[in-house]
């Protein structure tokens, strides 16, 4: 690796190690996050557990859960920059693509700790059959790493703006949508038994959509973090 | 050795209808000083703003040039460091984490002697472990002297330096002015006539 690059890696790594830092002694998205995702699981499995639902409509609610628990927290690493006035002086230090990839593996790592704590209790808790573990994870791994790369943008946006919350679920839906149909097609079709053969198109989707979006993100966040 | 001039040419700021920067000029080279000054809402904070590269300008440009070889604009951040109210460092950092993160941001070797004597020059030694959201807000002023000072910056830009300063804080920025302006560029926006002291030349806004 050449020193330019690891010099760019390396304070990539210093963002992330301060924005994990930072959120292990506030807990600000952290406990936003898993408590949304708790209680919108708890209420769900309480509610619907003796209905007895279809494959592809607990799939579509793994990933309703998934998709507003993140909403209330993948945003919060632009705006507690903004709010704390740390933005302007990360300008003077840093290119943003670099700020830009330390915050998205920072989200991503968010969204992985979400799954990992999610899946399990939902698998229990709806009482659901997962006859192939792998492409189970599959699909949960590139759809957590799509949600991560489209919000990690769109929470740049938002955290110039007045109304951020509304704004943020808002501005994500509609970008999100194909990430979701693609999650919801793959999950069904892993829990369905159709394992890697049936959830193929969507794990391809998935894929497709996460390099696109985390491309497009690279290149356009320059204007949003300057703008 | 590299010399290093800024220079503003025509340099427009508006907001909406309200033009804050109407077409200023001015140039500045190493070893050297300005000033700016002028009543409030005249623009000063807006224009350190805009020569540190955190607002865009309306029109006009901002050339910084190193050995006469003009520097691309987004790596102006490279060669600048602000000192400024609206600037903040992470309260949820100690003062140490604070040095060392900025530290690899800026790629300047970090050690923990380093830091304790950049510390010790603002004012601020023993203080390295405690966390940024315990200081007073005088001490986070020197602390954000501390940060800005490490990459050792051609170009030094302090908005208001004195602001939150007790009389020991001031004599800090006063020999940070001094040394900056030996070999460097130093620019200083305030309303504070002490502040203008051995400043080269001064700009007032809003006349």
């Amino acid at each position: 690796m050449s020193s330019k690059s690891s010099g760019w890696v390396n304070k990539a790594t210093a963002v992330l190690v301060k924005d994990i830092r930072t959120e292990l002694r506030t807990r600000y998205s952290l406990n936003a996050l898993f408590m949304f995702a708790f209680t919108t699981l708890v209420v769900v499995s309480f509610s619907l557990r003796q209905a007895a639902l279809k494959v592809d409509i607990l799939a579509a609610l793994y990933w309703i859960i998934i998709f507003f628990a993140s909403m209330s927290a993948l945003a919060g690493v632009f705006i507690k920059e903004e709010d704390t006035k740390t933005a302007q002086t990360l300008k003077l230090y840093a290119k943003p693509s670099v700020i830009y990839t330390g915050k998205l593996v920072y989200n991503i790592i968010l969204l992985l700790l979400l799954c990992l704590l999610v899946t399990p209790l939902f698998v229990i808790l709806m009482d659901v059959s997962v006859p192939d573990p792998l492409p189970f994870v599959v699909v949960i791994l590139l759809g957590a790493i799509g949600l991560a790369g489209a919000t990690t943008l769109i929470g740049a946006i938002v955290a110039k703006a007045n109304v951020r919350g509304a704004l943020f679920a808002v501005l994500s839906f509609p970008i999100l949508l194909p990430l979701l149909v693609a999650a919801i097609g793959g999950t069904n079709a892993v829990l369905s038994g159709d394992g890697w053969i049936g959830a193929e198109n969507d794990i391809k989707l998935l894929i497709a959509y996460a390099v696109i979006m985390i491309a497009i993100s690279v290149v356009l966040f320059d204007f949003v973090w300057n703008g | 050795m590299s010399t290093i001039s800024l220079q503003a040419a025509e340099l427009r700021k508006e907001f909406g209808n309200l033009k804050v920067i109407k077409g200023l000029s001015f140039s500045v080279a190493a070893p050297g000083s300005l000033g700016v000054t002028g009543r409030n809402g005249s623009g000063k904070s807006t224009l350190m703003k805009l020569l540190a590269g955190i607002e865009s300008p309306t029109g006009g440009k901002i050339i910084l040039k190193e050995s006469e070889n003009e520097i691309a604009p987004e790596n102006h951040f490279h060669y600048l460091k602000m000192v400024a109210p609206e600037m903040a460092l992470y309260e949820m950092l100690s003062g140490y984490e604070n040095l060392q993160f900025f530290a690899r941001l800026a790629d300047v070797e970090w050690s923990r002697k380093q830091a304790d004597e950049m510390l010790a020059r603002v004012g601020l030694a023993g203080r390295g472990e405690d966390l940024v959201g315990g200081y007073s807000s005088g001490m986070k002023q020197r602390l954000k002297y501390a940060v800005a000072l490490l990459p050792s910056p051609k170009v030094l830009l302090l908005d208001e330096p004195t602001s939150n300063l007790d009389e020991a804080g001031k004599a800090i920025v006063k020999s940070v002015m001094a040394e900056q302006q030996k070999e460097s560029i130093l620019i200083v926006a305030t309303n504070e006539a002490e502040d203008l002291k051995g400043v080269e030349q001064v700009i007032r806004l809003g006349e």
